[in-house]
């Protein structure tokens, strides 16, 4: 679902379909993925619990467990066939080529090492380099990540930084062994609202200089809006639309698209307005409607929305919206 | 306007954090640290800060959920938690929905059971009890035949929430205090959530204490904001003129970190850099003169008064040595306050 170019896309998934099969009934989280990511892009991945926005990210670094869960497709990064890493392939691959950073780095470090002595770790686990240059490499990554009085706060454990310092530090970690792809999964939606914005200027200062790829998956139209080049919109494991921000923003051709941007409480409002809501919830992924998952929820759907799902219509020049009935959501 | 219904003065709340070998706490963390507002009929009072800032600890402190350190609370001019007002009957009149709605229903009970408990506590009888969850189930759009009998895992989050606001309601209170109940749910179902708020505050003439940190959320639903920073309050207006003229420091950057939503202006900056300090050893004076940019010797050494502007044509209210006549700070505005508001 992406326009063609000239250059080779980092990134490649094709025909994606998790299932996890752990459950007394198999959950298909991820239905049909089709995603180029290119060199230097930003993509933000948008949707609502659910839609399995994490679930896509988390399979690029084949992060789900392995007997609970079936994944059909093709997943590329360059010449590196994703699905059939193994072992020690897989550890390398994990961390050198592609990184990731969590919503919640509590969580995601180990709280009884410094955080210093767990980048220099990684560093030299992937990279045949000393101690001693690791550290120096670690220091190097904290002044990027612009963490005040760096050499200190290496030897500082995870409890002792607080969110947004803790966050800069999981960022300095992902860049540890200069990954080409970047893969971030709410990175800021449980920081205060002042301390997100300089986390997301950062990330994409740091972006701009290292040349780096991005997924950026969020529930949160305007931090897509405030870091991606492109935007896809998933809705119940499929990408619904996916184009340029400014197309995706300002001419949305989904239906689901067009009532997430109208929900939006935005700007001065006088009091007594309603918001236009979309009405109904998602829908249940085990038991999944026939053809467009949106329908039950869509004011245009018609009888031809619950034959099959809606293949892929480009509307613009790499636009593209899985919805048959677009010609009624065409701006006037 | 009238007099208010609600009344909070010198609002203090002290969690210890550190025990000596006795037993006796040596350490205290000041969640709440002296505030002082009034709540007025039919209003929506929407309360905003970043985590830390003492907004659900103020919650948690009008519903007497936890027993403040020190100050009053006084509803319709009776101080509560006194043979005025016990805190039995004080809570009838003011119930709390919270974020986590699985967390806050009981899951032994059904739809039904759960929002007719609290009216046979307070001697309603269960045949009435049981008559008004089912009309309030219909009031929240749910409908009773379906769910009534439904356990709370058998609901969405939006259910839930709704299932939540009708247990507020089921007391027939005149204050509900509404803690971030929308933040944990998705986008599109939020607004629904928003809508039913509103529509069931007209229809039963309730006023709203609304905590978020959602600014647009906040904006859209509040009457008055008030602004709290390390458990203090900063700053309470109007709505609209807190949005388009704030006047604490504090405040322009919590607005000036919305984001945009145009790709063509995207944020060049931010408005202000760190994060909040550690509440447990908060900046002597004022609690925000470490990230202000325009802090001065005064800032740091008094802690500023809570003053409206002298020309407010509704009580303005900010907590800042740059709208306090004769602080000494250089940069005074024009129109500040008078010494005696």
């Amino acid at each position: 679902m992406t326009p063609g170019s000239g250059d080779e896309a980092i990134l490649d998934i094709s025909g994606l379909r998790v299932t996890f099969t752990g459950g007394p009934r198999p959950v298909r989280a991820v239905d049909g993925v089709d995603l180029k990511l290119w060199r230097g892009e930003v993509v933000a991945l948008l949707g609502e619990s659910g839609s399995g926005k994490s679930v896509t990210l988390r399979s690029i670094l084949r992060l789900h467990p392995e007997k609970k869960t079936r994944i059909e497709g093709g997943i590329r990064v360059q010449d590196v066939d994703v699905l059939r890493l193994k072992g020690r392939a897989l550890a390398d691959f994990r961390g050198k080529r592609v990184s990731m950073i969590f919503q919640e780095p509590m969580l995601a470090m180990d709280p009884v090492y410094t955080v210093g002595r767990q980048i220099t770790e990684s560093i030299i686990k992937h990279e045949n380099v000393s101690p001693d240059e690791a550290r120096r490499r670690a220091l190097t990554l904290f002044e990027q990540v612009r963490i005040p009085s760096p050499a200190r706060r290496l030897d500082a454990y995870p409890h002792e930084m607080s969110g947004g310092m803790r966050q800069r530090a999981m960022i300095a970690l992902a860049l540890a062994c200069n990954p080409q792809v970047l893969l971030a999964d709410e990175p800021t939606t449980a920081l205060d609202a002042t301390v997100q914005v300089q986390i997301l200027l950062l990330l994409r200062e740091l972006q701009h200089q290292l040349g780096l790829s991005m997924i950026f998956v969020t529930h949160d139209i305007s931090v897509g809006v405030e870091v991606a080049d492109r935007i896809a919109v998933m809705y119940a494991g499929r990408i619904v639309e996916i184009g340029s921000v400014r197309d995706v923003i300002r001419s949305p051709r989904h239906p689901y698209t067009i009532g997430l941007m109208s929900t939006r409480p935005h700007g001065g409002r006088l009091l007594g307005n309603r918001l236009p809501a979309i009405p109904g919830s998602p829908p249940d992924l085990a038991n999944l409607p026939p053809g467009c998952a949106f329908a039950p929820r869509c004011p245009h759907a018609g009888e031809v929305c619950g034959v099959s799902a809606p293949a892929p219509v480009e509307v613009s020049a790499g636009h593209w919206v899985r919805c048959v009935r677009t010609d009624l959501t065409a701006k006037a | 306007m009238t007099s208010p219904l609600l009344e909070v003065r010198g609002l203090v709340k002290q969690f210890p954090v550190r025990k000596n070998l006795f037993g006796r706490a040596t350490t205290f963390v000041s969640a709440v640290d002296g505030i002082d507002f009034d709540l007025f009929e039919g209003e929506t009072l929407g309360v905003v800060g970043e985590s830390g800032c003492g907004k659900s600890t103020t919650a948690r402190l009008l519903m007497h959920l936890i027993e403040p350190t020190a100050g009053t609370i006084r509803f319709g001019g009776r101080t509560v938690g006194t043979a005025e007002l016990p805190v039995k009957e004080f809570r009838r009149q003011v119930q709390m929905v919270f974020q986590d709605s699985y967390a806050s229903l009981n899951p032994r009970l059904t739809v039904e059971e759960s929002i007719a408990f609290g009216p046979t506590v307070h001697g309603v009888s269960q045949r009435e009890a049981n008559a008004r969850a089912l009309s309030l189930l219909e009031r929240v759009g749910l409908d009773p035949r379906r769910f009534a009998g439904r356990f709370t895992h058998e609901l969405s989050g939006g259910q839930r929430q709704r299932v939540n606001i009708a247990r507020a309601l089921a007391l027939q209170p005149r204050i509900l205090v509404l803690d971030e109940a929308v933040s944990a749910l998705d986008k599109s179902v939020e607004a629904q959530v928003l809508n039913l708020l509103a529509d069931l505050k007209e229809a039963f003439g309730l006023t709203y204490l609304f905590i978020s940190h959602d600014l647009e959320v906040v904006r859209f639903m509040s009457t008055r904001v008030l602004v709290m920073y390390l458990g203090r309050v900063a700053e309470l207006g109007p709505t609209e003129a807190l949005y388009t003229g704030s006047r604490h420091p504090y405040t322009t950057a919590l607005l000036g970190s919305l984001l945009s939503m145009d790709p063509d202006h995207r944020t060049a900056a931010p408005p202000i850099t760190g994060d909040p300090p550690n509440p447990i050893d908060p900046p002597p004076g004022c609690r925000f003169h470490t990230r202000c940019a325009y802090a001065e010797g005064v800032c740091s050494a008094r802690m500023p008064a809570l003053l409206a502007g002298a020309a407010d044509a509704a009580p303005h209210w900010v907590a800042c040595h740059m709208h306090a006549p004769r602080s000494g700070h250089s940069k005074l505005k024009a129109g500040a306050a008078p010494e005696t508001a």
